[in-house]
């Protein structure tokens, strides 16, 4: 079969923050650029991102690069690489100023410089005092960069596939990159890319969880087509979690609404955490709130059919405070888990929102893999930025607005790499192999033969449970051993998913089902990864082993799908310019 | 609704995936139960909400933000209620 193909000096996977920032770059330097996006790029998950930008401006209050690079390396409980964190945070006020200048709309201070707000962890002087470094476009910062980045790049000419959904990796018999195959949902027909260099910048997996703030997109396409072609997944046990996520929907309840009062209960009405922390009970920190409710779930003391929430009671606060002091909550409560606050509690689970592990790779964005001694060595022609990517600056646990920054700071970074390695070293197109599409095109014609198989969505929900019961907040290794076993069984129905709908245009079932085999390897890589950390560490907190172990454990690991194993490699502990921050324990 | 090319309708479908998870949720939900009944008029008034920023999107169902356009009240008001 024939497969048509497109050429491009560059092409980019995922339209969010990153993958428009280094189309800019590719774009402006004049070469062929096309953006590949299952959806308008506008309305990628980047548009989620509320919190803001940091940088170490000091518009409102004296800040230096190196305070933030401080918080970011304990942020990140000593797993980040201080060279990438150093690089981002010395580039970080150079990247607003000149989101700034593309015409961003950031709120201001009355003399006209960027305003700048307080958020958890960002402090001066090694953690000292707080510090206001987080720059916002009002609470849609990640919506204004987006627009501010299209509107660029359509001026670029960079040429946008907008409903195209990447489906396989290409890569030549030396294990360069040279393309990707991709399917055009109008037509339902699969062409292959040929590209000098390749950027994935495909976002986050979330909704491997059952509980997830991620939207419906965020299904792990770059690291699904990774795994497939041999490239492993880096610090795939580091999730970042949310206490109170509305159960079955994964919309947030704001900390506050327990700041007023609110309180948890499990299905014995018990206030269980009076058990777990006697003095500060539902106010104790964030992620000592979301263990407990597993544990309590994990333990039989879960409400509703499946036993899988607790509750978040409000009604003794009065109608009147729940109106006044916590404007919204009563409507997200009644839209999303279908209860009046003011008079039921409401469903909650910690809920995952971000995840630190991705596709490995260096501060310049290049893909990095283990080869002979070179635990580093570059992957030709393969790049990736943003979330789907670990350059590793969030390490263990990502610092809030860190995120917008990694997708300017490091979509850039990969954009100027590319540019470099396509004209000192690509300048024509490599051959591409013979069996370029044949990977893609044998998992369309699976889909479209198989009988008696699997139903996509039973699986993909078999999948969030699993995921979440075995690998959410609470860890011990009795849990985790059982999530491994179950997740690679799951993994087998997976391989038998049948779509009724074989039409060839705009078929959703299709590219659902296509997603779900993405999804499935960031999960494995998640049980397998966690299971074998015998430690805590940032967002890993196992039970079993309860204290950070620096000397085993400050490593990264990395995870092989073929074979489903783990290797690992050292964390980088020497900055680019700057000493060392040597580990401490992590207190706040 | 059966005037309408059924590709049509499978894009719209696709295009009622968004950026931000409450939309996917209610568009979700209105997908499964309410779309299908949709008159043209109403159909074409969803198609224009489709083309709304996700955050102004989202601030109109969730009643955030008043709706100006007369062809986007009603079909709002019917998301509103999913």
């Amino acid at each position: 079969m024939t497969v048509p193909v497109r050429r491009f000096d560059a092409v980019i996977v995922g339209g969010g923050g990153a993958g428009m920032r280094a189309a800019l770059q590719l774009s402006e330097s004049g070469l062929k650029t096309a953006v590949l996006s299952k959806v308008f790029p506008t309305r990628s998950h980047t548009v989620a991102a509320q919190g803001g930008i940091s940088a170490s401006l000091g518009n409102v209050q004296e800040d230096r690069w190196e305070w933030h690079m401080y918080d970011t390396v304990k942020g990140s409980d000593w797993l980040g690489d201080q060279d990438a964190i150093e690089f981002m945070c010395r580039k970080a006020p150079e990247a607003v100023i000149e989101l700034e200048h593309f015409g961003m709309p950031f709120d201001r201070l009355e003399n006209g410089k960027i305003y700048q707000r307080p958020f958890g962890g960002h402090t001066q002087n090694n953690g000292e005092s707080p510090v206001q470094r987080a720059c916002a476009a009002a609470d849609r910062t990640g919506h204004a960069m987006l627009h501010t980045l299209y509107q660029r790049n359509v001026r670029a000419n960079t040429q946008f596939f907008v409903e195209w959904m990447a489906l396989d990796l290409i890569r030549d018999e030396a294990g360069d990159v040279v393309g990707v195959t991709a399917l055009e949902m109008e037509t339902g027909e699969v062409y292959i890319f040929h590209a000098k260099a390749v950027l994935f910048a495909t976002g986050g997996a979330g909704r491997i969880y059952a509980a997830s703030t991620n939207a419906f997109i965020n299904t792990g396409d770059g690291l699904g087509m990774c795994v497939r072609a041999g490239i492993p997944l880096e610090d795939m046990e580091f999730w970042q979690f949310h206490p109170t996520g509305v159960a079955g929907a994964g919309v947030l309840i704001t900390e506050g609404v327990r700041g007023e009062g609110g309180i948890l209960l499990n299905a014995n009405g018990e206030r269980f955490m009076e058990r777990y922390a006697p003095n500060l009970k539902d106010l104790a920190p964030r992620d000592f709130v979301a263990r407990s409710m597993e544990q309590e779930v994990l333990e039989g003391r879960g409400c509703g059919p499946n036993k899988d929430y607790v509750l978040l009671k409000l009604d003794h606060l009065g109608p009147d405070i729940i109106k006044q002091r916590l404007p919204g909550i009563r409507e997200i409560a009644i839209k999303f888990a279908g209860v009046d606050p003011i008079k039921e509690p409401i469903p909650v689970i910690p809920t995952c929102h971000y995840m630190m592990g991705g596709i490995p790779t260096n501060y310049r964005g290049e893909v990095v893999i283990p080869q002979g001694d070179n635990p580093e060595a570059r992957v030709n022609g393969f790049y990736a930025a943003g979330e789907c990517a670990c350059a590793s600056v969030h390490g263990a646990n990502r610092l809030g607005t860190n995120s917008l920054l990694d997708l300017v700071v490091f979509g850039k970074s990969a954009g100027d790499s590319m540019v470099e390695f396509i004209r000192n070293e690509m300048p024509n197109w490599k051959p591409l192999p013979a069996n370029a599409a044949e990977r893609s095109l044998a998992r369309i014609s699976r889909l479209d033969n198989q009988t008696n198989g699997e139903d996509v969505t039973e699986v993909r929900t078999a999948m969030q449970r699993t995921v979440q019961a075995r690998a959410a907040v609470f860890r011990n290794s009795e849990n985790l051993a059982l999530g491994v076993k179950e997740i690679q069984e799951v993994a087998e129905r997976v391989k038998r998913i049948q779509i009724k709908d074989k039409s060839k245009v705009f078929n959703t079932a299709r590219v659902e089902a296509l997603e779900l085999e993405n999804l499935i390897e960031v999960a494995v890589a998640t049980l397998i990864s966690a299971d074998a950390r015998k430690e805590s560490r940032g967002a890993h907190a196992h039970a079993d082993f309860q204290q950070r172990d620096d000397e085993v454990w400050m490593k990264h690991t990395l995870y092989y799908g073929d074979d489903r194993r783990l290797t690992y490699k050292p964390v980088h502990t020497k900055p680019l310019s700057v000493d060392y921050i040597p580990p401490k324990e992590r207190t706040f | 609704m059966t005037d309408i090319d059924p590709v049509e309708i499978k894009r719209i479908r696709w295009r009622s995936r968004r950026g931000l998870l409450e939309l996917d949720i209610v568009l979700e939900r209105f997908l499964a139960n309410g779309f299908d009944q949709l008159t043209m008029a109403e159909l074409a008034a969803y198609r224009k909400c489709l083309e709304l920023g996700d955050n102004d999107f989202l601030d109109y169902v969730n009643g955030k933000a008043e709706v100006d356009d007369p062809e986007l009240a009603h079909i709002i008001g019917i998301l509103r209620a999913v």
